[in-house]
């Protein structure tokens, strides 16, 4: 089992560097799609009439709808160390509600990377930081996830 | 729908109870643009290790934030949600959402409150921890 630290200069360059953007119109069937896969049948994602009476003032996106506004190309890369990832959670701060007829810009950076002893070896945390802005160039929510590599188990 | 003067720091969140088919799976790979096969391919789950098919982790955490959006209806608003996937779920099981609040605070005119929420599988096991951060209104 690899005890050695397996990060590398070129993992720590990529720190703070913003990926290429994802540009994304906020449809409306895509948010009544997902608000029906996920059996969430709130009227702030289906009713407009109803959902107009309400502070959200109009149909707005599920909160975890995000996920599908891939951010574009990340343009600092580095080589993984283990092919193996586990995904270690999520971590949703929202600014402003996302609308139907919105634009929102997606772009994600790697923002931490460090090691700690596990049960599979020593295992590899990075912390990557999506940024989603709309069209009116407002910060509406972030996303920090955290991937877990380690080493190939024999 | 709650607002801040009448919730308590150790007040439960309702309840949210989910059972996955794997025709949701499907529909949930299909809404996130997840493709993934663990979630729909039995031989891939079966080579990963798993019994069945795995119940998406973006999924857990839609119902978890469900759980808070339900309790708040449409006058709050969540600030934050966190959760950390420690072990896996499979469709056809019965998921309970829970949460519970755990703390008050007005910070820059905002009414927050603090809660833990997580997600039991079928034997009442936690398999997704998490905290969310709500704000709502006052009377």
């Amino acid at each position: 089992m690899p005890e050695e630290s397996v990060i590398t200069d070129e993992m720590r360059a990529a720190i703070g560097v913003e990926s290429e953007p994802g540009v994304w119109p906020i449809e409306r069937g895509a948010i009544e799609k997902f608000a029906n896969a996920i059996g969430d049948s709130s009227i702030l994602y289906t009713d407009e009439l109803a959902a107009r009476q309400t502070h959200a003032g109009g149909i707005i996106a599920p909160p975890t709808f995000l996920r599908l506004l891939s951010p574009g190309t990340q343009t600092a890369t580095y080589k993984m160390p283990y092919r193996e990832v586990l995904d270690g959670g999520s971590e949703y701060e929202y600014f402003a509600p996302i609308r139907e007829g919105d634009t929102i810009t997606s772009t994600v950076q790697l923002v931490e990377v460090f090691e700690k002893p596990g049960r599979l070896g020593l295992m590899l945390f990075r912390i990557n930081e999506n940024r989603y802005v709309n069209q009116f160039g407002e910060l509406v929510a972030t996303q920090r996830t955290t991937s877990i590599n380690y080493p190939d188990q024999e | 729908m709650p607002y801040f003067d009448d919730v308590s720091v150790g007040d439960d969140l309702p309840d949210l109870k989910k059972q996955a088919t794997t025709v949701q799976l499907v529909q949930y790979a299909g809404a996130s643009n997840d493709y993934n096969q663990i979630h729909y391919d039995a031989e891939v789950a079966a080579r990963a290790g798993h019994k069945s098919v795995i119940i998406h982790g973006a999924l857990k955490n839609a119902w978890l934030a469900q759980l808070v959006t339900d309790w708040i209806g449409t006058t709050g608003t969540l600030a934050k949600i966190s959760v950390a996937y420690r072990g896996i779920d499979y469709p056809n099981d019965t998921i309970t959402c829970k949460g519970k609040v755990t703390g008050k605070r007005t910070e820059d005119g905002r009414n927050l409150v603090d809660c833990d929420i997580w997600l039991e599988n079928g034997e009442g096991k936690t398999t997704t921890p998490g905290t969310a951060i709500v704000a709502l209104p006052t009377r």
